[in-house]
């Protein structure tokens, strides 16, 4: 099983797909499906043969693609990008069974849906395996096509502008990039030859200037795309036009790849810089948790709120990337996976809530405990999820990443707490409003969840729950990641300076 | 006063020589064969004569000779692929032509007059237009390959005064078309006045019309540098004009959306072609030795024909107009090209020719079968949900614009990703960083287009698309692939290029 199979296998059915006839909706269904879950079977599959000791990149593939530029088709996946992959391929066939009626209705139809998902996938797990720095950008510009016209094509509202909105940020910043990638380009063929392979580029010796430029570039493209204030404000609209499945994918996958890239480039290839620009980067970073959660709060809106959480959990994983310690990188990464679950089961619930009620207003709700017991307990475990209850998963990641930060940067860490706090007044509100109290006026006939929404949740909850008990699987794989990152940027991590002796 | 005869490299000029002289034979068919036969007899020998031509080029590929003709022409491998290149969007122009019934019967006949209406209905076509492109796609082919500034002149007339006269053919909007033309025209010849003035002073400036006497003039320097600056000065703004570079870009919106929209393909993509082919020759050749005084002013030139480009092209509510504006902040890239002044420049520059003259094409060819019942539409209002009625247009044409906007696996991208390195390399970092930005910018109006065609309901008075005839949707096909293939594996053609692009003085 190599990589590129397993990427190649959901854009293999995107292409079967296109040879059934727009009518046949069951089998294109079902064929988009079992092509989801073949990759997921194929991705577990490879895990299985991970080593988890072995330093550097691991299954790596390479064929010379374009030699007159020295591009390389190069793929290769450490412990950060092995969990990322899992977590695209889980999340897919999930988000086609809860919303197995999405792709109806849309502008376009429902084959092009699956088409556009499947393509999708097939991007998600290439730019997390890409060890070709132009390869990557490739796979970044062009995830935005699909999930420009999943959200144009099938949301809700005001879905033009927001998907107009959400694509002219992401270029913007990918353009910003791509300036600093030609400059890194433009650095390697005077200094090694010309070559995008980033373990060459993380050998280049950049004058301090041209490295915060180069930095900036890269940083401002990935704050974007995994919003950190002031960037962040495509991300709500996104969110409230797009279906449920569609911001699963973007919120779950897509912005990781935004902190999946500080860590990988940023981080690794411009360490100077990006100590230089870490207190910049924290205090960014706090007031994303702050000002996200203070706006979740305020939301109306069902899925407005779960965006604005998501804002406040970007600004927990980036303050623990650049806290650069092993352990708020490894938290970091760790909160990425678990922010995905976490996102992807309340999405989920509220995209169920939504259809039934035909309103996403949290104050229609009320009363569901009474109407669906097994809807408002997964929406209820979902919501403590997010806000990082000990005993889910998100709890393990918020903690190493307050931990990790602390010992370097300790007001943020203690700022980023009342991050918590703020969390657990913008999810127990929902929760009391929506779940709780007398059953609104026309939420007495609500049916509950139905068997497919409960297949589709349980594995998320089951992770959610499992990894909240039992963390250690992920950290194995994440920590040796975490701990090359450190190295590589040319960090130690600070000795505990209360109480002496280790 | 003795008299050398010239002697002539038959063989290495054959390429040019085959068009020219299919061109008169055209003129002389025109003459003398009956209307009926004159539409398809006069295809056959264009298309012939640019695939001969093509395959002249081919087997010239590897010779040395480099320097024919007395010293007028070149011949080495950037003018080869720059030959082949202008053949191929010759050849695919005259598909579109062929297919175009939109030109005026009689383009001689005052619009609107009896005359005109008589030869309409009788359908007895003037078919001059075939003639009067392999002409302009003859001088074309020179102007890349002459080395002194006569041969340049010449040629730059050769493939102007042509143009000129297509711009003026359309049947609908007649005088819209001849006031496109006219203002063509006249700004031509200033430009090419300009032009010849500075040729002028640098023969001042050297004594010799040659490049290669100019570039040692430069280097060895014994000539007036005031002569130097004013010769390079309107030279460049004449080739400026050519290729359309703010501030000289005026003609550029009006011609395009004036001039039948086959012409305006063909006009877009070869020109361009052309026009930059003889710019990369001067730069790097003939006035290397000064790059002091000419690359400054060029990074300027650069930078506002990117950002002017971009920004008016958002407001243009046709589609013509908004070709024409973004063709113009194409042009700030292959300035930038330019620039750059170095191997991977020339490659970049060549590679981004090649591709952004296909896709032109192709979009202008997609614009033709846009169509109501009373011709081409090309406001965009009307475009409005053109998928619904045509999805698999509406796709293509979206890629087009992806490929114009930059978008990766899009020819587009690799053309501007090895533009902006090769400008990089020399240190014009503030070129890279506008160009990204203007890019950013451009993005915006190739999308709203996008969505246009896709996310908007189309309105009582949107177009139909007619089921088009097969040479257009073969361009459009040929132009789509190429697009597709030259951003997912441009290697083959980057490989040609790097053979192919030492610069011979």
């Amino acid at each position: 099983m190599t990589l590129s199979i397993i990427a190649a296998l959901p854009l293999l059915g995107a292409l079967l797909l296109t040879t059934l006839k727009q009518g046949q909706v069951e089998s294109i269904k079902r064929i988009a499906l079992g092509s989801s879950l073949a990759t997921l079977a194929a991705t577990v599959l490879l895990a299985s043969n991970f080593e988890i000791d072995r330093p550097g990149f691991q299954f790596v593939e390479s064929y010379s693609w374009i030699p007159a530029l020295g591009i390389n088709f190069q793929l290769g996946i450490d412990g950060i990008s092995l969990i990322l992959i899992l977590l695209s391929t889980i999340l897919v066939p999930v988000v086609l069974v809860s919303g197995w009626y999405e792709s109806e209705g849309g502008r376009f139809s429902v084959k092009t849906f699956y088409v556009l998902v499947l393509v999708l996938e097939t991007m998600m797990i290439g730019v997390f395996a890409a060890t070709d720095l132009f390869l990557f950008y490739i796979l970044f510009e062009a995830m935005l096509v699909p999930v420009y016209f999943l959200i144009g094509g099938f949301g809700t509202g005001a879905r033009q502008a927001a998907a107009v909105k959400f694509l002219l940020y992401s270029l913007f910043g990918g353009l910003l990039m791509l300036a600093s990638i030609i400059g890194l380009y433009v650095i390697s063929s005077n200094q090694i030859g010309r070559t995008f392979d980033i373990s060459a580029l993380g050998t280049l010796q950049i004058d301090n200037l041209t490295e915060n430029f180069l930095f900036l570039g890269f940083f401002i493209a990935f704050a974007i795309k995994a919003p950190l204030w002031p960037l962040h404000t495509w991300l709500p609209d996104a969110a409230k036009s797009a279906t449920p499945g569609t911001s699963i994918l973007l919120l779950g996958v897509l912005d990781k790849v935004g902190t999946f890239g500080m860590i990988r480039y940023c981080v690794e290839l411009f360490p100077d810089a990006a100590k230089t620009f870490t207190p910049l980067i924290i205090t960014l970073s706090v007031i994303s948790i702050i000002y996200g959660a203070i706006l979740a709060i305020g939301q109306r809106d069902i899925k407005g709120l779960i965006a604005f959480t998501s804002i406040s959990h970007f600004g927990f994983i980036t303050m623990g990337i650049f806290a650069m310690t092993t352990q708020g990188n490894s938290g970091a990464s760790l909160y990425m996976l678990n922010h995905g679950f976490s996102t992807a089961a309340l999405f989920m619930t509220a995209g169920w809530m939504i259809s039934r009620r035909r309103s996403s207003t949290i104050a229609d709700f009320g009363g569901l405990q009474r109407v669906t017991p097994l809807l408002a307990w997964s929406f209820f475990i979902a919501g403590m999820s997010s806000l990082a209850l000990p005993g889910l998963s998100s709890f393990v990641s918020e903690f190493l990443v307050l931990v990790g930060t602390y010992t370097r940067y300790p007001i943020a860490a203690i700022i980023g707490t009342i991050g918590i706090i703020l969390a657990a007044l913008y999810i127990l509100i929902p929760v009391q409003r929506a779940l709780h109290g007398p059953v609104t006026e026309g939420n007495d006939g609500l049916p509950d969840l139905n068997r497919r929404e409960l297949i589709a949740i349980a594995p998320i909850i089951a992770l959610i729950i499992g990894l909240g008990f039992y963390p250690k699987p992920a950290l194995d794989v994440i920590n040796p990641a975490a701990k090359a990152t450190i190295t590589k940027a040319g960090m130690a991590d600070p000795l505990p300076t209360v109480g002496g002796e280790k | 006063m003795g008299f050398t005869a010239p002697v002539l490299e038959y063989s290495a000029l054959a390429p040019m020589l085959v068009i020219f002289a299919a061109a008169v034979i055209g003129v002389i068919v025109e003459a003398f064969t009956s209307a009926k036969l004159r539409p398809s007899l006069q295809l056959a020998i264009a298309l012939g004569a640019v695939i001969l031509s093509f395959t002249q080029v081919i087997t010239l590929r590897g010779t040395t000779t480099t320097t024919v003709a007395m010293e007028s022409v070149v011949v080495d491998g950037p003018v080869l692929f720059l030959q082949g290149t202008i053949l191929v969007l010759a050849f695919l122009g005259l598909l579109l032509i062929a297919d175009f019934e939109q030109f005026a019967a009689q383009a001689s006949a005052i619009p609107g007059s009896p005359e005109e209406e008589v030869a309409t209905k009788t359908g007895k076509v003037q078919t001059e237009i075939y003639p009067l492109t392999l002409f302009a796609v003859g001088g074309m082919m020179l102007f890349p390959a002459a080395s002194d500034l006569i041969t340049l002149f010449v040629a730059l007339e050769v493939l102007s005064l042509p143009l000129y006269l297509m711009a003026g053919l359309s049947r609908r909007r007649r005088l819209l078309s001849q006031e496109a033309a006219l203002k063509y025209f006249l700004l031509g010849a200033y430009s090419s006045a300009f032009f010849l003035f500075g040729s002028a002073f640098l023969y001042g400036f050297a004594g010799k019309v040659s490049f290669q006497g100019i570039h040692n003039v430069i280097t060895s320097g014994p000539g007036n540098d005031v002569f130097l600056l004013i010769g390079l000065a309107a030279i460049s703004v004449g080739l400026l004009f050519k290729v359309g570079a703010v501030p000289f870009h005026a003609w550029t919106p009006d011609v395009y959306q004036g001039a039948p929209t086959a012409v305006t393909a063909f006009m877009a993509a070869a020109t361009k072609v052309a026009a930059f082919g003889a710019a990369l020759r001067i730069y790097y050749t003939a006035v290397s030795g000064a790059v002091w005084s000419w690359r400054p002013l060029l990074i300027v030139i650069a930078i506002i024909t990117m950002i002017v480009g971009s920004l008016i092209a958002i407001s243009q509510r046709d589609v013509k107009r908004m070709l024409a504006y973004s063709s113009i902040a194409h042009t700030g890239f292959l300035i930038t090209g330019i620039l750059a002044l170095n191997q991977s420049g020339i490659t970049a520059t060549l590679f981004y020719l090649a591709t952004y003259g296909l896709t032109t094409m192709g979009a202008f060819a997609l614009v033709s079968l846009v169509r109501d019942a009373s011709g081409e539409v090309t406001d965009l209002n009307r475009w409005v949900g053109l998928a619904r009625r045509s999805p698999q247009l509406a796709l293509i044409f979206s890629l087009f614009l992806l490929s114009f906007a930059g978008i990766p696996l899009t020819a587009g991208f690799i053309g501007k990703f090895s533009i902006f390195s090769a400008a990089y390399e020399n240190g014009a970092i503030s070129v890279v960083v506008v160009g990204v930005l203007a890019s950013a910018i451009a993005a915006f109006f190739y999308i709203r287009v996008i969505v246009m065609m896709f996310f908007a309901e189309p309105g009582s008075d949107s177009v139909s698309v007619i089921i088009p005839s097969r040479y257009t949707m073969s361009v459009i096909w040929v132009a789509a692939i190429v697009t597709l293939l030259m951003g997912v594996f441009p290697g083959p053609l980057l490989d040609l290029i790097g053979s192919l692009s030492t610069l011979v003085r």
